[in-house]
């Protein structure tokens, strides 16, 4: 018993210390082969500010959302999120025919609404011998919405092509003249719009390709392009990012062709869905929009903090006056449990916003409520004229009931809330249940472990003789 | 001792005062619902100039803009909420400028929602479905963790009816507060109810246990004493449970300050109250109602019945 008392105290020790380590303002965070964890506490855009769109498939309501066209509909958006700078941009998907874009820090709507609800630009672009490497933002000759098709023959760049096309082999003077010329503006050479058919197939050895096939109308064109520029790069460019740079091998007269290069059989799907939905496979609607200025956020954010502190300052002194020594021992306990609730917080991690910390401060509640029952079980069998020796044991047999039968059901319940939120997009209470779910794990860990070893660990210290001083009776 | 149960038709008489006219209010009047359960906008704004233009000037900006049936709060001296039907999106590009122009002042958007009508409800209806789910998951829960004792059935069904009791009256004291404040429900408000729910339940399960507790040592005694033996074993901790929660939230969202978030402040303080309450003077005298029958004897029917309990 005694033993394992202070087995319990090193585990508790060893807490304590990766506690205060996760929590160290200057954490380098964990960086283990795949695992990157920065550690930082995140908070949700009602405490940082930012703007979040909710958007719904524009379908008619009975129609069922391919979740596999969401699913792609959801990459597209992300995508074309990135575009705007906006650091840490997230979609998600939210239910069967709706997806959640956050966007921290933002406050522009209609700038995040135009960028996100363009049409994507899928372009082909005549990237010569030396492609950009891919996921490089370009800048192309092919301007949205102007009336211009851009064709192979284009005025200004067929010179240069006329004097490359001679050869397979790379000619090193030609390539730089374009780079001079146009330092960064590339040729696009055919759009997405004009492309027929996307598929993925296998060669006789089994590797995957992705073959395609262009409209009637534009098989010509790109018949005498790809006959002239054997050997160059035919970059593919999506939202002007380049995604993939293919080179020529050999024209391309029949309006088919495909594109190969170790690909597996994921990476080709992925380019297939690119090329195939440029523009989205599904309509979309923006439904909800939220917007939340800097100042507000903080001004929340600042507020909540200043009110926990405070709280628990309060809560510390009611313990320690109300029920002396145990109460002491139970503000340990509360002490450590904020501890490691912050750090799983972090290493989980887990988004705080208001509902969240709605959710910890009932879960603190709880924390201390267990202590509560423990303490006043224990005054019962202290007056009922048992000796401290027999009423700590026995104060613990009896509260455990209460203890475990009431946190059990405030699990069940968040785990209920939580399944809900999750499915239906209902972030509320999703982010209530998850911060009371936890919340509610970690008090029971510390009321039973902590409190009780501390408690046992002390009074074999103190040795009190005066109950009615050290325990309040 | 304290004779709690003895005066339990005085309790449900007071709780039927709490929650009775507020349910009138919400039968005649609807409810108060914000932009978040029935769609539509709200903006936040704050002037740089430190001075808030009239309301009805920014409703001028706002019909000028043809949205009508906008409605402006004062929250500060340089703050204002303007609540408004659903915006499309051109239009909602257009409001701030025209404030700004109008009023020649920088405004700044501290918030701004703009919800389609059809979404509200649905967050509204899967909530509630959430919580119907979840106190069915909690009677099945109590009935097995009281399965030593009889009826354990009834205690997972009394400590719904006692939760429900909570939710009530918080929806009442929300219907006269939306009357006469102004009130609105809105996502905060579902995050102080899921917070009382959640108190609610956990607190009718620790005086629960003392009856369970109580129910093999105290054979011999009636079942209504023995409740409220529990009852007042455990008021103690109840009390101080009660202060420290409440007293933690309520300090919280003193502090926390503004308008919307005092609403959350009063609505968690009532339901928590309530929490700790109905597990005295409604969830165990429920038992002690159930175990006598006494609804046989509550339309003079069978006197009898009432007399002997």
């Amino acid at each position: 018993m005694n033993q394992r008392n202070w087995i319990y105290l090193g585990l508790i020790l060893l807490l304590l210390a990766i506690g205060v380590w996760i929590n160290l303002p200057n954490n380098p965070g964990i960086h283990i082969g795949n695992f990157n964890r920065d550690l930082d506490t995140r908070l949700g855009l009602d405490l940082r500010g930012g703007l979040q769109v909710l958007l719904e498939a524009d379908l008619p309501a009975d129609q069922q959302v391919d979740q596999e066209s969401l699913e792609v509909a959801r990459q597209i958006m992300e995508n074309r999120s990135n575009a705007l700078g906006v650091e840490e941009v997230s979609f998600q998907t939210a239910g069967t025919r709706r997806l959640v874009g956050e966007f921290p820090g933002a406050t522009n709507v209609e700038e995040v609404l135009a960028t996100i609800q363009k049409t994507g630009l899928l372009e082909f672009v005549d990237m010569g011998t030396t492609p950009p490497a891919e996921g490089t933002i370009v800048v192309t000759d092919f301007a949205t919405g102007s009336s211009t098709q851009p064709t192979p023959a284009a005025t200004e760049v067929s010179p240069t092509l006329a004097a490359t096309d001679t050869a397979n082999t790379t000619d090193p003077a030609a390539t730089p003249a374009v780079g001079e010329t146009q330092p960064e503006v590339w040729h696009t050479v055919m759009t997405g719009a004009e492309l027929d058919e996307v598929g993925v197939s296998t060669d006789q050895l089994g590797d995957y390709m992705v073959t395609f096939s262009l409209k009637p109308e534009s098989a010509q064109k790109f018949a005498a392009y790809t006959s002239q520029n054997v050997g160059k790069v035919l970059g593919i460019v999506l939202d002007k990012k380049v995604i993939s740079t293919p080179s020529i091998q050999s024209p391309i007269t029949e309006g088919r062709g495909d594109i190969e290069g170790g690909f597996t059989q994921q990476s080709a799907n992925a380019l297939a869905v690119q090329l195939r939905y440029g523009s989205l496979p599904i309509p979309l609607k923006v439904v909800e929009s939220r917007v939340i200025g800097p100042s507000l956020g903080s001004d929340s954010l600042q507020k909540s903090l200043i009110a926990g502190i405070v709280g628990l300052v309060i809560i510390i002194l009611f313990m320690l006056l109300y029920y002396r020594l145990p109460g002491g021992v139970a503000d340990l306990a509360i002490l450590l449990y904020a501890l490691v609730l912050l750090s799983l917080f972090k290493l989980l991690p887990v988004t705080l916003t208001l509902p969240g910390i709605a959710g910890l401060m009932l879960s603190t509640g709880s924390a201390l409520d267990a202590n509560i029952l423990i303490f006043e079980r224990l005054k019962e069998e202290l007056r009922a004229g048992r000796t401290l020796g027999q009423a700590l044991p026995v104060a613990w047999r009896r509260a455990w009931p209460s203890i475990r039968d009431s946190n059990i059901a405030t699990l069940i319940t968040c785990i209920i809330l939580f399944w809900f939120g999750s499915a239906f997009g209902a972030s509320i209470v999703k982010g209530f249940a998850v911060t009371l779910m936890l919340g509610v794990m970690v008090s029971l860990f510390t009321a039973l472990i902590v409190t009780r070893t501390f408690l046992t660990l002390a009074l074999g210290a103190v040795k009190p003789k005066n109950l009615a001083r050290w325990f309040g009776i | 001792m304290l004779d709690i149960l003895g005066k339990r038709y005085y309790f449900f008489a007071l709780s039927l005062l709490l929650i009775i006219p507020g349910m009138i209010m919400l039968a005649t009047l609807g409810i108060p619902l914000a932009i978040d359960f029935k769609g539509g906008s709200l903006l936040e704004v704050s002037f740089d100039s430190g001075k808030a233009p009239q309301p009805a000037d920014v409703i001028g900006v706002y019909n000028e803009l043809g949205i009508q049936d906008a409605r402006v709060q004062a929250t500060g001296p340089d703050i204002l909420i303007i609540r408004s039907p659903f915006m499309e999106d051109a239009v909602r590009s257009q409001v701030v400028d025209a404030m700004q122009e109008r009023f020649n002042d920088t405004v700044t958007i501290r918030r701004f929602d703009s919800v389609g009508p059809s979404i509200g409800q649905e967050v509204a209806s899967r909530a509630a479905m959430a919580v119907a789910l979840a106190a069915l998951a909690v009677i099945i829960y109590i009935t097995y963790a009281f399965r030593g004792i009889p009826h354990a059935f009834r205690y997972g069904v009394c400590a719904i009816i006692a939760m429900i009791h909570d939710v009530l009256v918080v929806l009442s004291i929300s219907a006269i507060g939306g009357h006469f404040l102004g009130w609105q429900i809105d996502s905060l408000f579902l995050t102080a109810l899921l917070t009382v729910i959640g108190f609610s339940v956990q607190d009718k399960i620790v005086v629960f246990d003392r009856i369970r507790e109580n129910t093999s040592i105290l054979r011999r005694i009636p079942f209504e004493r023995l409740v409220n033996h529990s009852i007042v074993q455990t008021l103690q901790r109840s009390i101080n449970t009660q202060l420290m929660t409440v007293e933690f939230m309520l300090l919280a969202l003193a502090l926390f300050g503004g308008v919307t978030l005092r609403e959350f402040a009063v609505i968690l303080l009532v339901g928590l109250f309530m929490g700790t309450y109905s597990s005295i003077f409604i969830a165990a005298p429920f038992l002690v109602l159930w175990e006598n029958r006494e609804w046989r004897g509550w339309f003079g029917r069978n006197k009898k019945a009432n007399a002997l309990s």
